[in-house]
């Protein structure tokens, strides 16, 4: 085990879990970024800008704290180009088709006791350490 | 207005627990899913801490009939589970362990200067417009 951090990161976890509650509670919205970032896109315009000041507080958030604490998290540099682009084309076409994120399924809609939440969750993890395990112990790039 | 503001705060509180609790650094998501190698199991503490806030709070708020300040609660209707839920989470997972990136955390990652953050925000929106163009058509 590495760098194994269990206080903070229950502490950021409780933090997402008041964040995602004040947006229900208050506005009726699920806290899943991804839905949040497509409907930037494909929402009906008068349903847009609550996702921009979402996503801006998200960019605000970090921002505030890296300033603060540099050294806390330091940007990843070098990691191969292909991986992040078609990685990340992935990530936004299996969110859509999922209808949720880490966010949506894993944290709301587990919260909210949905089966369709709970086998996305599994499939997001069971998906992902196979893919890892490719990555670094089968092909041995990225490690 | 109100919800305006809320939107804003929530996002900011979101960005701060993403933050600290370093999920916004993608190696350690990566060892998070790694565990054949260097398994890095914080990041279980990070649903565990959310989900303990979130399960008691929705528990409550499922018997408002509307929310505080918004007009009504806009919850997925959907509850079977069918063939693209189960491959959207699969391909969603590949692009995860390929990256070491899930949307939140690229967004927030744009407040570290992050280069990768810009590269994963585009590609993943052009991953949008690719489902929008080949599904959302024929509805």
């Amino acid at each position: 085990m590495e760098n194994f951090t269990p206080l903070s990161a229950l502490a950021g976890g409780a933090l997402i879990g008041i964040s995602v509650t004040m947006l229900l509670l208050f506005n009726g919205r699920v806290a899943g970024v991804s839905g949040i970032l497509n409907g930037v896109f494909f929402a009906p315009k008068n349903d847009r800008l609550w996702r921009w000041l979402f996503l801006l507080g998200l960019v605000l958030g970090a921002l505030l704290f890296h300033t603060g604490l540099p050294e806390f998290n330091m940007p990843r540099q070098h990691y191969p180009l292909p991986l992040l682009v078609i990685g990340g084309f992935l990530v936004g076409f299996g969110a859509r088709l999922a209808n949720g994120c880490i966010s949506g399924h894993g944290v709301c809609g587990l919260a909210n006791l949905s089966l369709r939440s709970l086998v996305a969750t599994c499939a997001f993890m069971l998906s992902g350490m196979l893919t890892v395990y490719v990555i670094r112990h089968v092909l041995e790039i990225a490690a | 207005m109100k919800t305006n503001l809320i939107a804003l705060l929530s996002g900011v509180i979101f960005g701060i627990g993403l933050f600290l609790s370093q999920m916004i650094n993608p190696n350690k998501v990566l060892n998070f899913l790694d565990i054949a190698g260097h398994f890095d199991p914080s990041l279980i503490f990070v649903m565990v801490g959310a989900l303990s806030v979130a399960m008691v709070s929705f528990k409550w708020i499922r018997k408002l009939s509307v929310p505080l300040f918004g007009d009504n609660f806009q919850l997925a209707k959907k509850t079977i589970i069918d063939r693209p839920l189960i491959i959207g989470g699969c391909v969603f997972g590949v692009g995860w362990g390929m990256t070491g990136y899930c949307p939140g955390p690229v967004v927030a990652g744009l407040g570290l200067f992050s280069v990768e953050s810009v590269v994963m925000v585009v590609a993943i929106c052009v991953g949008f417009f690719a489902y929008n163009a080949l599904f959302e058509r024929n509805n």
